[in-house]
């Protein structure tokens, strides 16, 4: 199995906070918006290096969204920052007015997706979002696995015109994409080539199919490992591509098994190529307080619960 | 002025004359605000000839209350931005000229789709802060109906607008007192709309006769040398829902109704052609 190394563990937050450093030094049109989260956001470098291309909106995430979209017409390119919860759920309705169906080119960063925003519990911790942001017409829909790959989606949704839902999260997680990669936005990495079963995961469940790949090797299960960043739109061809070698497929994501990464997953599969399927995804539940080890424990979404439901859905095949 | 009552009252017969062709659609609210529309777009707004999304070099205006669309497609249209006849195709099956104002079909001037009400100022405040970040000295222009306060988001935006001295920004309050269930201060009570700007940080300014054009384009270019003086500016226009067709005005009755072919005859009557219909 090909090998991946953890460069150290870094949040996907600070990557996106890496990318927006960056775009300030290079793209004169980008411009922040945070509503009081910066220290959150990771993106003081950014504010200290260009004060007139942030604003600070204070806790308005509808106004936010209003004036990101306002300051598009005129040319600059707003990045919203917030949590995952209050970027979605809290402002769909502004963000389905005045930025998806007025096609406006905001990109909407969302830190603290999912369970492993820890200990704030269920309140802060969506597990809807993907959902209501890739069932928006013309929204597309990303969520990275690590630092790098974090920082090389924000700076390359920068030059795609058209609004985006960038998703990421807070804890340090492990570091192991190329720290030069190119980010093309819709296509999907295939991180592993395998022949008995196909696991597609996105954003942090990435890193747990990889170890699960290898635990299943050591049993003499040939895993294939696709890392799907981009969710919306969706890389069939790669995906059906996969599918037709292995006849089985695991989705892994830190979201609601309705309406995320698998249920795409399925609609695909069922209109060309209907194999056996399992989800590792949380099940229509909210989530609790407690770190987000003990979260992705309990909830089934670490390589221990991909690797039981690959051996499920191998079952099934057979 | 004389000329530019004349396009009022033809203006006022687009509105109602689309309206009951689809049986649909809002006229009380656009009746109410034809004066101040037709004012603007004819005398205030400086405008480049050529539509464009970004609008730089140009002043920009921005529909809050997207129901009152048919006011809106009427000035469009006679101010060249599309051709007349589209009005024909008001509300119909693969139209430009949606329900509420959109981007979606791409209308030369719309920039932002509206109707959801409540979102407007905050796209207003973006594209005025555009402004600044591009060195463009013109004017962001906005209008809200009064209901639509009720909505928490202008507060956000009134207080941020303040906050960070968005002075190149002008919002009007149409403050008809009516909303779809009846008069605001019994749907949900309103007070003082302009002391609550004031108290915000805004310089207000009270329209008492918003249907007065005279008073309409003094008000405006008053509110125009107040701009960039580090305070958003608003007007608080008191208007009468339906203006210039007798039995639509004063009430909420008319917000989201069409007349029928008599009631559409005594409007036209009351209003006779000027430019000549569509």
């Amino acid at each position: 199995m090909k090998k991946y190394t953890d460069q150290g563990k870094k949040d996907t937050r600070s990557g996106y906070g890496a990318g927006m450093t960056e775009l300030g030094r290079t793209n004169p049109k980008v411009v922040a918006l945070c509503a009081d989260l910066v220290g959150s956001l990771k993106i003081d470098k950014f504010i200290e290096e260009n004060p007139e291309r942030f604003f600070q909106v204070g806790v308005a995430e509808a106004n936010m969204m209003g004036i990101a979209a306002g300051l598009t017409i005129g040319g600059y390119i707003p990045f919203t920052g917030t949590f995952a919860n209050f970027s979605t759920g809290r402002v769909y309705d502004q963000i389905r007015q005045s930025i998806a169906y007025s096609h406006k080119n905001v990109k909407i960063c969302a830190s603290h997706a999912g369970l492993t925003l820890g200990e704030d519990g269920a309140t802060h911790q969506i597990l809807e979002d993907i959902g209501l942001m890739k069932m928006l017409p013309g929204m597309t829909v990303i969520n990275t696995c690590d630092f790098n790959q974090t920082k090389a989606a924000t700076i390359a949704i920068a030059d795609h015109h058209g609004p985006v839902y960038l998703r990421f999260g807070r804890p340090k997680v492990a570091n192991f994409t190329p720290v030069d990669q190119k980010f093309e936005i819709g296509k999907a990495v295939l991180l592993n080539e395998g022949t008995d079963v196909t696991i597609i995961a996105t954003g942090h469940l990435v890193w747990e199919a990889l170890i699960a790949a290898e635990a299943l090797e050591n049993n003499g299960i040939s895993a294939e490992v696709i890392n799907i960043h981009t969710i919306k739109p969706l890389d069939e061809k790669a995906l059906l591509t996969s599918v037709r070698k292995t006849g089985c497929v695991v989705t892994a994501e830190e979201h609601n098994f309705l309406g995320g990464l698998g249920e795409s997953v399925a609609r695909t599969l069922t209109t060309h190529h209907p194999v056996p399927q399992e989800f590792v995804a949380t099940k229509d539940t909210f989530g609790e307080s407690g770190t987000p080890a003990q979260l992705m424990e309990k909830y089934g979404l670490n390589n221990k619960a991909i690797e039981k439901a690959v051996y499920q859905v191998l079952k099934r095949k057979a | 002025m004389e000329e530019l009552q004349d396009i009022v009252v033809q203006v006022r017969r687009d509105i109602v004359r689309m309206v009951h062709k689809v049986n649909s659609g809002h006229p009380g609210g656009s009746l109410g605000c034809t004066e101040f529309l037709v004012a603007l777009y004819y005398e205030i707004l400086n405008l480049k000839e050529k539509f464009d999304m970004d609008g730089i070099g140009e002043d920009l205006f921005f529909l809050s209350n997207g129901h009152i669309s048919p006011l809106y497609y009427s000035v469009l249209a006679r101010r060249g931005y599309f051709p007349i006849d589209e009005l024909n195709t008001f509300r119909l099956i693969n139209t430009r000229l949606q329900g509420h104002p959109t981007t979606h079909e791409g209308l030369p001037g719309v920039r932002i789709s509206s109707g959801s009400l409540g979102q407007g100022m905050s796209v207003a405040i973006g594209a005025a802060l555009a402004k600044k970040l591009n060195g463009d000295k013109h004017i962001i222009y906005s209008l809200h109906g009064d209901g639509e306060l009720q909505e928490g988001q202008n507060w956000e935006a009134i207080m941020f607008a303040a906050g960070n001295k968005v002075d190149n920004l002008i919002a009007t309050i149409d403050r008809n007192g009516q909303q779809i269930d009846g008069p605001t201060e019994e749907v949900m009570p309103l007070g003082d709309v302009g002391a609550k700007f004031k108290v915000f940080g805004w310089d207000v300014l009270e329209l008492k006769e918003g249907n007065n054009l005279e008073a309409i384009m003094h008000t405006l270019k008053e509110a125009k040398k107040r701009t960039g003086k580090g305070k958003p500016v608003c007007i608080i226009m008191h208007t009468v829902m339906g203006n210039g067709v007798d039995f639509m005005m004063h009430t909420h009755a008319w917000h989201g109704k069409a007349p029928n072919d008599e009631q559409l005859k005594t409007a036209l009557d009351q209003n006779p052609v000027t430019l000549g219909d569509y």
